[in-house]
């Protein structure tokens, strides 16, 4: 998988009330929780992202609640990834179950700003920034994972698996 | 080398032999729950898979306390998805407003929650289970619905931290202030992706419900679970509950942790954490003056009936500031008939506070307590980030019920010390 886009960057500890605040989760509407990304943290965020554009956070991203609401919102806004220097545990897992591709990489926050341009090559592990010609490297998925993300979610992967028991 | 508890619980349940640290298992799940704002995405999840039905019936429940009773239409639309669903799998539990609660004090309370079990639940508070030494993880609506067809979650063995906790605790000092001091010793990620598990005579002297109001916070520094074993306190607690056998489960004693972590217990002041993160917490003593608009008492973290005689006893023959609200939430309808029996209730509204029916509410800014722009608040809940209890500009500072109720009567952030 190779992504490119540019850069949204976010602090540490950037957490799921942030990025959907809860007074809007009386919907599962993916557009409309969209609508809501990030609102708390900046209220033109949506406005002003594009689609394909890379969220480049530090530590902790994601931190909070369960809510699915979260990962949902930044993928149906368009957000092709996220990268952070570390993700917080509940927000790693549902990522990967609705097939938004995040990666771990200290290095690609503590050396790009916002609005460089990066690519993501996932298969290779790294993740090149065009703005300041540098590269980092990622750590490869452990199989299962990956096994997760090339069947296109845990939905897809789990219907397989029923019909392999069948 | 012994095992944790946590990864004895998973090997119990998986059917690899001899798992380690770091490997990833399918482990077969105990108990699965979801609420009203998680709930109707597992469940469209679940009607993806494709499957026609649930894994177990028994196994599996359904609880509106978020925004319930509903506080618009959009909120009841989706409480009604978790109620059809519930009928139409024909689950043996669902909890009606009004028969049930805040999820997580309310299933130990119901003894759907065993010793030794694997509980699964959509919402990150799940781990409030582990004081009955259960391991209780907290995910999210996709891995939920995959639960609720196949009775299965991927996990990943994770390491343990354990705390162990030594000394005489000091006045108004309850599981509240140990867990907020915890976390502003280890910061809201110390222990991402791992177990707590709270030890030491400290614990083992502590109440069932102080024991849960610790494990409730183990995700506020980033946990998987929080887990305590199961003792005679424990053991008493689930006496007329328990609702199946169960095997407790300790874990070795050359079980292998990724750090101890001791504290002596006579440091700890009564705490308090200040906006936006659980882990700013401060001793009482150096407070300063914060004046509040609100205080709230209840939540899944502080609203058991222990919390409520604490706010009680603070609130007798006072009377709440004339331009404070206190909302006090009973988290499940046991705990608020037991409230009024008690004649705690009495004592609430003599006082001046309003007592809210068992819900969510306030605790994710939702309803019933919301700040307005500037608006700051005390409250026993467990999450002050931005905009958390309301406007993006109001600030939530996190408390034991004893300061909580003490600040109502001062008009800021108080010790219990200078009204009792
Ligand atoms: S009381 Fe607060 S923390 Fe507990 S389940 Fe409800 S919203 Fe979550």
């Amino acid at each position: 998988m190779i992504i490119k886009g540019s850069i949204w960057k976010f602090g540490d500890n950037i957490d799921t009330d942030v990025i959907i605040p809860a007074r809007y989760l009386n919907t599962s509407d993916a557009e409309e929780l969209a609508s809501h990304c990030m609102e708390d943290y900046d209220r033109e965020f949506i406005k002003k992202m594009k689609q394909g554009d890379i969220i480049v956070a530090g530590e902790n991203f994601g931190c909070g609640s369960s809510r699915e609401h979260a990962p949902l919102a930044i993928k149906t806004a368009g957000i092709s990834c996220v990268i952070a220097k570390s993700f917080a545990r509940i927000f790693y897992r549902n990522a990967i179950n609705i097939g938004l591709p995040i990666f771990e990489s200290a290095e690609t926050f503590e050396q790009s700003k916002q609005g460089d341009i990066l690519e993501v090559d996932s298969e290779v592990g790294v993740i090149k920034n065009f703005s300041n010609n540098k590269e980092f490297q990622i750590n490869p998925l452990p199989d299962f994972i990956r096994s997760i993300i090339s069947a296109g979610g845990l939905v897809e992967y789990t219907k397989k698996e029923v019909r392999r028991r069948k | 080398m012994g095992k944790t508890i946590a990864e004895k619980i998973i090997q119990n349940h998986c059917n690899k032999k001899n798992i380690k640290k770091g490997d990833l298992v399918k482990a077969k799940v105990d108990f699965a729950f979801a609420n009203d704002i998680t709930g109707p995405l597992a469940i469209e999840v679940f009607n993806k898979i494709g499957v026609k039905e649930v894994f177990n019936r028994d196994k599996i429940t359904f609880i509106p306390d978020h925004f319930t009773p509903n506080k618009d239409i959009k909120s009841a639309e989706q409480a009604k998805i978790i109620k059809e669903f519930s009928e139409n799998q024909m689950l043996t539990n669902y909890f009606e407003v009004g028969q049930g609660g805040i999820e997580h004090a309310l299933l130990p309370e119901k003894g759907f929650i065993l010793p030794g079990q694997l509980i699964v639940g959509a919402d990150s508070h799940t781990p409030t289970s582990g004081a009955l030494g259960a391991l209780a993880i907290g995910v999210g609506s996709t891995d939920l619905g995959v639960v609720l067809a196949m009775g299965e979650i991927w996990l990943k063995v994770p390491e343990t931290i354990k705390f162990i906790y030594n000394g005489k605790l000091n006045k108004w000092v309850g599981g509240k202030d140990l867990i907020l001091y915890t976390i502003s010793k280890i910061g809201v990620n110390g222990a991402n992706y791992k177990v707590m598990e709270f030890s030491g005579d400290v614990i083992s002297q502590l109440s069932i419900d102080n024991r849960f109001t610790i494990c409730n916070m183990a995700i506020e520094a980033g946990a998987k679970s929080g887990v305590i074993e199961a003792d005679n306190v424990a053991l008493d607690y689930l006496k007329e509950r328990a609702r199946d056998l169960f095997q407790k489960i300790n874990s070795d004693s050359d079980a292998e942790y990724e750090q101890t972590i001791e504290y002596d217990v006579a440091n700890i002041e009564p705490q308090v954490a200040f906006p936006h993160l659980p882990d700013k917490g401060r001793p009482i003593s150096e407070v300063g003056e914060v004046r509040i608009d609100q205080s709230v008492i209840g939540s899944c973290t502080n609203g058991r009936i222990e919390d409520l005689r604490i706010a009680a006893q603070i609130l007798k023959n006072n009377k709440v500031d004339s331009k404070i609200r206190l909302i006090i939430l009973p988290a499940t309808q046991q705990i608020y008939l037991d409230a009024m029996e008690e004649g705690l209730l009495k004592v609430f509204i003599e006082a001046g506070a309003v007592i809210s029916p068992p819900t969510c509410g306030p605790c994710l800014g939702g309803h019933m307590g919301v700040l307005a722009k500037g608006e700051k608040a005390i409250s026993t809940t467990n999450r002050n980030f931005v905009g958390r209890m309301g406007h993006p500009e109001s600030e939530v500072y996190l408390s034991n019920p004893a300061v909580a109720a003490a600040s109502a009567i001062t008009g800021k952030i108080s010790s219990p010390e200078e009204v009792v």
